[in-house]
């Protein structure tokens, strides 16, 4: 039930089959369902060119840890995965990747959900665009 | 008592703070460590942790913690 974060670029299906194939047993599970965001070139009207996103490493690395574990105690899984970027981002780019493994499909859409719902609720990651010759942050204070 | 108070994103950049290291006394809060590092009224939607935690602004803060604010978050 790890998390990982990446500078590099995410390759989320070779993410996938990586992790699935040197930690699944196969025929341990019969669902595995899977969730990626990709970085859009428009956001609020604006073309924009480049994002980077800012994190704060332990305590993010420590928030998407315990939400492995939070799914795998909400839902009989058996396994779950959270992969995340950081750094300079690219319109294309994946930026996130959350999967989740069970033995029948309805825990591995809940669980799967339930990781990027909350990830995108209450991670510390901050999102910066560059649109144009201007930065802005996603939300500001 | 010493704590270590950290900054993030847009935050870090109006304020001109990354991380400092200050002098807390017994029992201060998080809202009045804010009050000591910055001449702004607590914005009402910053987040705030001690030691990697959501936190809130009355909660009293501890010799070694790590403080930090930052804006609402957009992972994802």
């Amino acid at each position: 039930m790890p998390a990982f974060l990446y500078s590099q670029p995410l390759a989320p299906l070779h993410e996938l089959e990586r992790y699935q194939n040197a930690h699944l047993r196969p025929g341990s599970y019969g669902a595995s369902a899977n969730f990626i965001g990709t970085m859009r070139d428009f956001n609020a009207g604006d073309d924009v060119q480049l994002m980077t996103l800012e994190h704060y490493p332990a305590m993010t690395q420590q928030f998407l840890d315990r939400l492995c574990e939070e799914a795998s105690s909400k839902w009989p899984l058996v396994d779950c995965l959270i992969i995340h970027r950081f750094g300079e981002i690219k319109p294309g780019d994946p930026i996130v990747l959350t999967a989740a493994w069970s033995a029948h499909r309805e825990d591995a859409f809940a669980a799967c959900r339930y990781l990027i719902e909350e990830l995108k609720a209450r991670a510390p990651f901050w999102k910066k665009e560059t649109t144009g010759e201007k930065e802005r942050w996603v939300h500001d204070v | 008592m010493t704590i270590e108070v950290k900054f993030f994103a847009s935050l870090r950049e109006k304020l001109g703070m990354d991380s400092v290291r200050i002098e807390a006394r017994p029992g201060m809060t998080v809202r009045e460590v804010w009050d000591q590092l910055t001449e702004r009224d607590y914005p009402v939607n910053t987040l705030c942790a001690i030691n990697m935690d959501y936190a809130r602004a009355d909660d009293v803060v501890n010799d070694g913690d790590e403080v930090a604010f930052f804006p609402p978050v957009t992972g994802g």
